[in-house]
């Protein structure tokens, strides 16, 4: 008994020496450690006024020109351009700002008025001084405090933002524009309707790639199709990735998102509804087979016992 | 026509026809096991059971599974994974069992070498083992290739690309074989045909072998029986007298059916344990996370590497210039087929009592450790180095073992 | 002594069996089903509002050719009618049911006839001349104002099923 333990002990040593080598190690040197931010965006300045969310709606409709690009659904507010023909004039389609007080940090949110590519860190892409504009404008101000005035925009995105957002809708919302999901049925144009004509089908597909040649020709290449992405990266890769793209990729057209934590924790989990629907299922049952396995092991030992008794 | 007369039971007829009360003396109740033995003498039954859960699980995914490069990403890892009822289930169990099929066929196959069971009798034994280790090895590739991933596409890739090593100046130019690489993928790149292909072997051809191989194994081992922790030679006629009389204590040997299966079901329990543990809650070593990106033939992945059952073979590959490196490699594969015949020792004992050969089989050990480790790392820097000494010690083992087994008792 | 290690090894099987056979069982059936898009595919939708009368429309369901027929004020009322939006429709599955054949519609004559055997049934679905042994057979529907949902059994259907006509 004894013996067979030592034995036990030496195959289990390897083994582990073995698995560490291949696994945890190798990774640890194939791929650097990159430590995030928690989503504090610590590089981004700091908006200390206190908003006004009425005069905010006034500034977002009027001299901060917001509603020129954006929809805002939750105000009655239609976007100005459908997505194909938004795709068509900026190379991105400008996202409804419905829930961007909710899903997005307000401090993340205060710079991306004021300077877009800055807040977005893709300066690299779009550099002024070589008379490549980013899309959006940044707001030079209404003629008063311009930091109030920025304040005032972001207090009123955050007013009308809906206190429950599904993990669909943050999903749509921050990444759909450029991630199609077809796991979720999701392309660049939203939820993929079903069609019963088949030349609407076809119809609708053209659209999509149309959107897509576009789309890649402003990103650079076609961002990918996220439907199984929380299987194929770890978990700490997507969060530090989405909080700050260039920490991993660097050159990467993919702007920063701006998510909350909690925001993140929203895509997470769509991403998770598509990628892994199984994941409740696995741990609802997986107790269930060990303790079987435990039970058989135990009735085996007993067994065993029992017929090598005489021998 | 044979004689029959009229039978007085189930039990006497089948007799008559099917010998069935022989055959389970033979094969079970007074198959005569030595008691003086392991848990490692459990892991034939535990590579038989995983080899039944990857086939079982396998049929399950081959019910869904197409095998189209258009069609076969999505169908694994979305109607597999999120359509088909445990759909999910099957395939965790499919990818951790590919891999831990390696893990004991290792454990096994060393204990083999440790103990001297692959000499005096036991030839057919190993050399058949070692059968069954190739064309597993041609199973998991084979089996690798079908969810199309990037790993899929790129180690197929890599792989072939590896006949493209024949030059012309080998041999007399003979070895020289232009579009060989394209016509074991059937195009020019990993396509459609390459995947079918891989599908046909995999699910057909290959089990169809192994199970054969299987057999030969079985067969191969029922004459000389198992090998004891001593390397004793046991006079199975005499011992199984002394059980068959009842003098089960002092007998040096122990029915297959029921006694050895208790132990063999007890170890398999054991290890059914880790195996579902893996399945439920720790399956990403099994299940490569780079695999999960749709395979890109325009993209390749920042690191590419086999599974980590083929990593020593990999390093032994990986150090050397293109030719030297597929010498070095195909040595590799044939090194452990000449086994038997490379000891020159009549001895069949634990290495620990083999003087030199202890040293030999632990340096071997630790040697395929370093190797394997390495083939994960990228080939930079300190870690080629290491691979490049690992490599070349594990051709000088061999090259050398005939000379540590003629004198391993002189130590 | 042989009988304590009879019953071990027979507990182990048994437990075995049980615990871990029949959920085993269990998973491999689950596997075998109709996966969630199928089953989901198996209700169609049909708008009802732009049919012309005695004009027969078919559509898909589950695979099968479906006849809906708008009848017109002079065709006879049937209790085999689906009311829907104040008009009255022939639904049925359009498969002759003597071997199977999809029979056509002859508007002239309201009804319709089968090339197969030459079986005819009326603009009601009942089987009137020829091999047919039954009247065209009316899948589950349901109706929602001026659509009906073909794979959704209905309180209409419901009823229909409890006279035996359905």
């Amino acid at each position: 008994m004894k013996k067979e333990l030592q034995i036990l002990a030496v195959v289990v040593i390897f083994t582990a020496i073995l698995y560490i080598g291949v696994e945890p190690f190798a990774h640890s040197q194939m791929h650097k450690h990159v430590d995030g931010d928690n989503f504090s965006y610590s590089d981004l300045k700091e908006n200390t006024k206190q908003g006004n969310a009425e005069n905010g709606k006034a500034l977002v409709m009027g001299a901060g020109a917001c509603t020129g690009c954006h929809g805002i659904e939750a105000i009655g507010h239609k976007a100005p351009m459908d997505a194909a023909t938004a795709v068509g004039a900026y190379g991105v389609n400008p996202p409804d700002l419905s829930t961007a007080g909710a899903l997005y940090d307000a401090k993340f949110l205060a710079n991306l008025i004021e300077n877009p590519a800055h807040a977005l860190k893709v300066e690299h892409k779009f550099d002024p001084a070589k008379g490549k504009m980013h899309p959006m404008t940044g707001f030079y101000g209404a003629g008063g405090d311009k930091a109030q005035e920025i304040a005032d925009m972001v207090a009123f995105l955050k007013s009308i933002a809906p206190s429950e957002i599904t993990p669909k809708q943050a999903y749509l919302d921050a990444c759909g524009r450029c991630h199609a999901n077809r796991y979720g049925k999701i392309d660049q144009l939203g939820e993929t309707p079903k069609f019963k004509k088949e030349t609407d089908t076809l119809k609708h597909k053209v659209a999509v790639l149309e959107y897509q040649d576009k789309l890649k020709a402003y990103m650079g290449k076609l961002p990918p199709d996220l439907s199984i992405i929380i299987r194929a990266r770890s978990e700490h890769f997507l969060e530090t990735f989405v909080e700050n793209p260039q920490s991993h990729l660097e050159g990467t057209s993919m702007p920063r998102v701006g998510l909350t934590h909690d925001g993140f924790e929203k895509v997470k989990a769509y991403l998770t509804e598509t990628g892994d629907p199984s994941k409740k299922h696995r741990e609802a049952i997986g107790p269930w087979v060990l303790l079987f396995t435990l039970v058989f092991t135990v009735l085996a030992y007993l067994w065993k016992k029992q017929e090598w008794r005489d021998h | 026509m044979a004689h029959f007369e009229k039978a007085n039971s189930i039990q006497e007829w089948l007799d008559q026809r099917l010998a069935v009360t022989t055959v389970k003396k033979v094969m079970a109740l007074e198959y005569w096991i030595p008691k003086n033995i392991n848990f490692l003498w459990a892991m034939g039954m535990v590579l038989a059971v995983t080899f039944a859960l990857l086939t079982i699980s396998g049929i399950f995914l081959l019910m869904y599974y197409k095998p189209d490069t258009g069609l076969a990403f999505d169908s694994v890892n979305y109607t597999i994974m999120s359509e088909v009822g445990f759909g999910w289930l099957w395939r965790h169990i499919h990818g951790v069992a590919a891999s831990l099929v390696f893990l004991v066929i290792y454990i096994h196959m060393f204990t083999g070498i440790y103990y001297g069971s692959y000499k005096k009798g036991r030839e057919m034994i190993w050399l058949s083992g070692m059968l069954l280790f190739v064309v597993f090895s041609a199973e998991a590739f084979s089996g690798y290739m079908l969810p199309w991933g990037q790993m899929s596409y790129w180690a197929g890739m890599v792989i072939t690309n590896l006949f493209e090593g024949f030059s012309p100046d080998i041999a007399g130019g003979i070895m020289n074989a232009p579009g060989l690489v394209e016509w074991i993928r059937g195009d020019y790149v990993p396509g459609d045909a390459f995947l079918t292909r891989f599908f046909m072997l995999h699910v057909l051809l290959l089990p169809l072998v192994i199970i054969g191989l299987i057999g030969l194994h079985f067969a191969a081992l029922r004459i000389p029986h198992v090998n004891n922790q001593d390397g004793e030679e046991i006079d199975y006629d005499e011992a199984a007298k002394l059980y068959k009389e009842g003098k089960t204590k002092e007998s040096k040997v122990i029915p297959f059916q029921p006694v050895f299966l208790s132990k063999d079901v007890f170890v398999l329990g054991v290890y059914l344990i880790l195996f579902f543990y893996l399945v439920f809650y720790h399956f990403n070593f099994a299940m490569d996370p780079v695999n999960f990106d749709p395979a890109d033939g325009l993209k390749t992945p920042a690191h590419i590497y086999p599974e980590w059952y083929f990593l020593w073979s990999y390093e032994i590959l990986r150090p050397f210039p293109k030719d030297p490196g597929l010498i070095a490699f195909g040595f590799a594969q044939v090194a452990f087929f000449l086994l038997p015949f490379l000891d020159k020792s009549d001895t069949v004992a634990p290495a620990n009592r083999r003087g030199l050969f202890k040293y030999w089989f632990w340096i071997m050990l630790v040697d395929m450790i370093v190797l394997t480790v390495m083939g994960k790392l990228p080939p930079t820097g300190i870690w080629n180095h290491i691979g490049l000494v690992a490599a070349v010690v594990f051709i000088a083992l061999f090259v050398a073992l005939p000379w540590v087994t003629k004198n391993e008792n002189k130590a | 002594m042989s009988n304590r290690r009879d019953f071990m090894g027979l507990a182990l099987g048994g437990f075995t069996a049980l615990a871990g056979g029949l959920p085993a069982l269990y998973a491999m059936k689950r596997s075998w089903d109709p996966l969630p898009s199928v089953k989901a595919a198996g209700f169609t939708e049909v708008d009802l509002s732009a049919i012309p009368e005695n004009e027969l429309v078919t559509e898909k369901w589950r695979g099968k050719p479906i006849f809906i027929l708008k009848k017109s004020a002079d065709m006879p009322q049937d209790e085999r009618d689906v009311v829907a939006g104040g008009a009255r429709y022939h639904v049925s599955i359009g498969l002759c049911t003597h071997l199977g054949c999809i029979p056509a519609y002859f508007p002239g004559e309201t009804k319709f006839k089968c090339a197969c055997h030459g079986g005819e049934f009326d603009a009601s679905g009942k089987n009137t001349f020829g091999p047919p042994p039954k009247p065209l057979v009316i899948p589950p529907f349901k109706v929602n104002g001026n659509t009906i949902v073909l794979g959704e059994a209905g309180p209409e259907y419901l009823e229909m099923q409890k006279s035996g006509i359905a």
